[in-house]
């Protein structure tokens, strides 16, 4: 499927809009990573004892993977509140610069500030690299509800995801449950470091794993976020000696 | 499956709300409400791309070396086994996220069958 040309009648409304934004979702191979991560995360809040609202709603209301792996896990593994809402602010700070990019590849001079709200809500990090990748093919005053075409098709896909993850962490042999609970790890791990260009990014993702564990020794129920903070400003560092300095 | 499974409490809604979907709107809305005036390559959205990126580091690593559920009975070993595996192809295959999931995906199921 290819979009049809700038000037094409098939641009004229809104709904047409919507409707090849929801179609564009056939076009990207992040789809079948996200469906694979949100499976992934659906079979993480069952084995964490979380109920399949719970997992729905995080999905249609959080909208970022790895902040709902941070809430799930840090909570599963006995964190307070305020330590999960912490460590899930903290990663959910990267939205911000995402959101402040993306929007103006959007806006025109009459555009409202809630005419946006869906697409800074449905900023994630899939629909930030398709954005960038497609909206130079849609007619600037239908780009909003491209992304709204868009971001529906995704979140519907994970919403898909977590309910098939849900049942077949409850139903399948352990082997394959594990399999399914694997997933995640793997695809964020690989997905990050696709998107890592700077080398502030991949030295903060390979010392942020590798410290991990050293932090998990002081069992202070903020190991994420010790190890996190001396990683990433470890990683700030290589980057202020490489460029700044130079 | 149970009531509980399907529905569950109010009161985990509500640490979701107040942990989850708080903790991430906050930042879309600032971005909505002040994008104009932000350099996108300034110092200090540097160090906090690289904090979150490391945060999330933490927490891949925490789901291999800690692991939830049905993954606790997939021996350490051949979990960061299936992660190095996936790693080598990934980086291999200029950086394909498909390879590098199947590759980790297909050691570990290999391993648990091998080791019975």
């Amino acid at each position: 499927m290819a979009l049809p040309p700038l000037d094409s009648p098939q641009w004229n409304s809104p709904w047409l809009a919507f409707g090849w934004g929801l179609r564009s979702i056939t076009q990207t191979i992040l789809t079948l990573v996200l469906f694979a991560t949100y499976l992934g995360i659906g079979a993480l809040a069952h084995d964490t004892h979380f109920s399949l609202l719970w997992a729905l709603c995080s999905t249609l209301f959080v909208w970022a993977g790895p902040a709902q792996i941070i809430l799930i896990t840090t909570l599963g593994s006995g964190a307070t509140i305020i330590q999960s809402a912490i460590a899930v602010t903290v990663s959910a700070i990267r939205l911000f610069p995402m959101v402040v990019s993306v929007l103006p590849l959007m806006r025109t001079p009459t555009t409202k500030r809630r005419e946006l709200f869906f697409a800074a809500h449905l900023t994630a990090v899939t629909l930030w690299v398709e954005c960038h990748r497609f909206l130079p093919l849609v007619p600037r005053e239908r780009r909003i509800a491209f992304v709204n075409g868009l971001g529906f098709g995704l979140v519907s896909v994970c919403l898909t995801a977590n309910t098939v993850g849900y049942f077949l962490a409850a139903n399948l042999t352990q082997t394959l449950g594990a399999a399914i609970l694997m997933l995640t790890p793997l695809s964020f791990l690989f997905s990050t470091a696709r998107n890592s260009r700077e080398v502030a990014d991949v030295v903060a993702l390979a010392l942020g794993v590798l410290l991990y564990p050293l932090a998990a020794k002081m069992n202070s129920g903020l190991d994420i976020l010790v190890s996190g903070l001396i990683a990433g400003t470890i990683a700030y560092g290589v980057h202020w000696w490489r460029e700044v300095r130079a | 499956m149970s009531y509980a499974q399907l529905i569950g409490d109010w009161q985990a809604l509500v640490v979701l709300f107040v942990a989850g979907v708080v903790p991430n709107q906050i930042w879309r809305m600032l971005g909505l409400w002040f994008g104009g005036g932000i350099d996108e390559g300034s110092e200090l959205l540097v160090w906090v791309r690289a904090v979150a990126t490391a945060i999330l580091a933490g927490v891949i690593a925490q789901i291999v070396v800690q692991p939830p559920g049905a993954l606790a009975s997939v021996p350490d070993g051949l979990r960061y086994g299936a992660v190095a595996a996936g790693l080598v192809v990934f980086l291999l295959t200029r950086r394909s996220i498909f390879a590098g999931v199947v590759t980790g995906e297909v050691f570990m199921l290999a391993g648990k069958w091998w080791l019975g």
